[in-house]
């Protein structure tokens, strides 16, 4: 099976105009794939189904506005790909 | 309904777990018909858009005991399929599809005699109320339908 960077990628590049190719493991969703919070929320709904999970966008935005989180520790996309790895994983249990 | 003021539904007929059922009857006039069309009125396809997403709303305000607002913010497969005008009854059905993270996702359709006029998936984002003269009335609302 497909890493989870690559399903999240694909997620990206199907939901946005970001090209495939620009998805790069430091790519920042928001200030370097320039990803609005419309398409964001397509592209959480689609990884939310493809993992069976639900991305706790909300509690993150607020970890990262309180200053209690730096944002790249959810939105540059090899740490997504992780976050969401942890979602499965706790998931399973 | 009361199309000038965006009031959508006449009441609820059911609400079971993620699912609702709304009805409502198209007014007989309207100054929204003198223009959609004249000599031919038509329920707008935006207002039937607008429609699936009040009966979508009501059921997530329901859902999250009134503690949240939703605003619609996406129509995906907005389909079309028969035309409805003055003083048609139609139901209003409205699921749950998704619980996300400060937002959800909604499948509705409207029927009218049994026959189906439109279809769409909506996204409504979930936010806390902006004004407190908006929660109140919502709940005022939802307790004259029943919801709250």
């Amino acid at each position: 099976m497909a890493s989870s960077f690559d399903r999240i990628a694909d997620i990206i590049a199907e939901n946005s105009e970001v090209p495939r190719e620009n998805i790069l493991p430091d790519s920042h969703v928001i200030n370097d794939l320039g990803i609005d919070s419309l398409d964001f929320l397509d592209i959480v709904f689609a990884i939310d189904k493809a993992f069976g999970i639900k991305v706790p966008v909300e509690a993150w935005t607020q970890e990262v506005n309180a200053g209690n989180a730096p944002a790249e520790q959810y939105f540059v996309m090899k740490n997504l790909a992780a976050r969401i790895d942890e979602l499965v994983a706790a998931k399973a249990g | 309904m009361r199309l000038e003021y965006f009031q959508m539904v006449d009441r609820v007929a059911s609400l079971d777990g993620e699912a609702i059922v709304v009805e409502s009857t198209i007014p007989e006039a309207s100054p929204v018909f003198e223009g959609h069309f004249p000599g031919y009125p038509l329920m707008p396809g935006v207002l039937l858009v607008e429609t699936m997403a009040q009966a979508s709303g009501w059921l997530l305000l329901k859902l999250m005991d009134f503690s949240r607002m939703p605003f619609l913010m996406g129509v995906k497969e907005a389909k079309f399929r028969s035309f409805v005008g003055p003083s048609t009854p139609v139901t209003v059905h409205a699921r749950r599809i998704h619980d996300g993270s400060g937002y959800a996702v909604t499948q509705a359709r409207i029927e009218a005699a049994g026959k189906r006029i439109c279809d769409a998936e909506l996204t409504l984002r979930i936010m806390d109320f902006p004004a407190p003269e908006l929660a109140a009335a919502m709940r005022s609302r939802g307790k004259e339908l029943g919801l709250a």
